[in-house]
């Protein structure tokens, strides 16, 4: 069952299109990933799912409601982890958790226990009574997903929730969030512009200049661009490439030393091919394609080339809501 | 209007009200210093009426004081939320946005409130002798009149989206809201210009209503202006109004 359903979505300020006709499904359960540049129109797109923004056209439905006409339904079935951090920087962590709760409005026999389990799961309890002031980046972080999770959602939103993280908390994050769906019944539709975050998505939609370009499980997204080469360095490169090409028909060539080929499944063919040239092999390496190959095949660019211009946009944007 | 949201929106507010000593000190600094430094000097120069000398003449005024620089402190801080995002977490919530200006006004009540019943606890020193009945009727009058004050705060907060817009506001708004509300002269002694601006504030009836029930005197420079079923219905009419615009603005944006 699809719990987001997106039908062609567009939403302009003033001559900018930020959305341009972005349609898509998530399966409930799941792990959705919105993969693309600074400005892309990720933000924007999660802004109108989350009822924050109303769209120039198009429709939007979450767990079966309509993301315009019934935002108080929507509302409910939501939890977010925006951008920028949105906790209250002076309560406790607790006491933020709390604050929700009673926004949401959990059952008060139900409130405390919710919390605590929360808070456990977060890995933050024996922080509790901290001031939220006192958190490093990642903590914030897991407070704020701790947050979005104690009304029970059934769709979590992460926006960049890795931004501005080291790379241990980041790694930390992601560990976390992969198990969110499975123990805790949960759909996460998260945006983020580092490729190898989006790995652990069960599905992706690469997103540029608004529109979305490609969209698929990363394996799928991966194969699209040509499959792994494997890279093979042997005391005799010449006859180990001839007899390569004669019997497995690959078209293979020589740099620095080493033959490569491309190849559909690497792993499966390391074996066979080493069967036949075993003796005369020193090192074989593989190297799969990233999503970064894929996003540069796609846009012809690389995803960070693109964050100048991006931040334009968001200024621009910024600039654009307040004027209206 | 859901009671669970305005109850946890004020219970913030007085958590971080009762953790911040230094806001509670400064807030009780500032009518103290006016009362008993400004009014002091003050009433060397002008003559006593009806047996009410100047100091006494600007309690109310003080109390007025209070209650308008609190409430609009309070009421600002919604934009300190938004600056630091905290005000997104509230707007997602699946609540109305009447609770939320509710809850927000309610708050900057019950702290506007407390902070004047502390002055007015010195009434004493001042030389009044007021009564149990007066006394409550003053701090009813200081929780209207601070809602009301409250929810012209949020409407402001409405309009601005960085705390730079804090200077401005205290500068253009909330000091001539002072000096026009008939806190420190009679509004029927202005020039005609600037009684039509004090007759448009709404701080001024409720320090109309607090003239009333403190003095007791209905004639004289130093008597209120107006009558107190007028008072009463400015401020509640400015309550309710204030309310409804400031809902709208947040419905808007949210």
């Amino acid at each position: 069952m699809s719990i987001i359903k997106v039908e062609n979505l567009v939403k302009r300020f003033g001559d900018i299109t930020a959305v341009n006709d972005v349609s898509f499904e998530v399966e409930e359960g799941t792990i959705f990933g919105f993969l693309g540049p600074n400005g892309a129109g990720k933000t924007t797109t999660i802004n109108i799912l989350c009822t924050l923004l109303a769209p120039t056209s198009g429709r939007a439905f979450i767990a079966g409601h309509d993301c315009i006409k019934e935002s108080a339904e929507v509302r409910k079935a939501i939890g977010i982890v925006f951008q920028d951090t949105t906790l209250d920087k002076d309560l406790t962590a607790r006491e933020n958790l709390i604050f929700h709760a009673y926004l949401y409005n959990v059952a008060k026999d139900k409130m405390q226990q919710r919390v605590d389990d929360v808070l456990r799961f977060v890995d933050l309890y024996n922080r509790k009574d901290d001031l939220v002031k006192k958190f490093s980046g990642g903590m914030k972080r897991r407070l704020e997903v701790a947050r979005g999770m104690i009304h029970w959602p059934r769709v979590l939103f992460l926006d960049e929730p890795t931004l501005g993280l080291d790379p241990q908390s980041r790694t930390n994050l992601w560990e976390f969030i992969a198990e969110l769906p499975e123990k805790n019944k949960v759909t996460i539709f998260m945006t983020t512009h580092y490729m190898e975050e989006a790995e652990v998505c069960d599905r992706i939609a690469i997103i540029d200049n608004g529109k979305i370009i490609a969209m698929g499980t990363p394996d799928e997204l991966k194969k699209a661009v040509g499959g792994d080469v494997i890279y093979i360095k042997t005391t005799d490169n010449a006859s180990a490439k001839n007899e390569i090409e004669r019997l497995f028909k690959f078209n293979v060539s020589e740099k620095e030393n080493e033959i490569y080929m491309t190849c559909g499944m690497g792993d499966t063919c390391i074996p066979e091919i080493i069967n036949t040239i075993g003796e005369k092999v020193i090192s074989v390496r593989l190297q799969r394609p990233t999503l970064n190959d894929v996003f540069l095949k796609l846009t012809g660019k690389t995803i960070r080339e693109e964050t100048s211009s991006g931040d334009d946009i968001k200024d621009f944007v910024r600039a654009y809501r307040k004027r209206h | 209007m859901e009671f669970n949201v305005i109850y946890v929106i004020v219970a913030r507010e007085f958590k971080k009200f009762i953790r911040e000593r230094s806001r509670l000190f400064s807030a009780i600094a500032r009518p103290l210093l006016w009362l008993f430094i400004v009014g002091a000097g003050l009433s060397r120069l002008v003559p006593s009426d009806t047996g009410v000398s100047y100091t006494q003449f600007i309690f109310p005024g003080i109390l007025g004081m209070t209650i308008l620089f609190s409430s609009i402190f309070s009421s600002i801080s919604i934009i300190w939320d938004k600056e630091f995002g905290f005000m997104k977490e509230i707007l997602v919530a699946p609540v109305s946005r009447l609770s939320i200006v509710v809850g927000k006004a309610l708050s900057g009540t019950i702290v506007s409130t407390i902070q004047a019943a502390i002055i007015l606890a010195l009434f004493p020193l001042l030389g009044f002798n007021l009564s149990v009945v007066q006394i409550i009727a003053v701090i009813l009058i200081c929780a209207f009149t601070s809602f009301s004050i409250s929810a012209f705060g949020i409407v402001l907060a409405t309009f601005y989206e960085s705390y730079e817009s804090f200077s401005v506001i205290m500068n253009f708004i909330v000091m001539p809201m002072f000096f026009l509300s008939g806190a420190m002269y009679p509004v029927k002694l202005l020039p005609e210009i600037l009684r039509i601006c004090a007759k448009i504030n709404p701080l001024t009836y409720g320090i109309d209503a607090m003239k009333h029930v403190i003095f007791r005197f209905e004639t004289g420079p130093m008597s209120p202006d107006f009558l107190f079923i007028v008072d009463a219905a400015v401020i509640i009419l400015t309550s309710v109004i204030f309310v409804l615009i400031a809902s709208r603005a947040f419905e808007r944006k949210g």
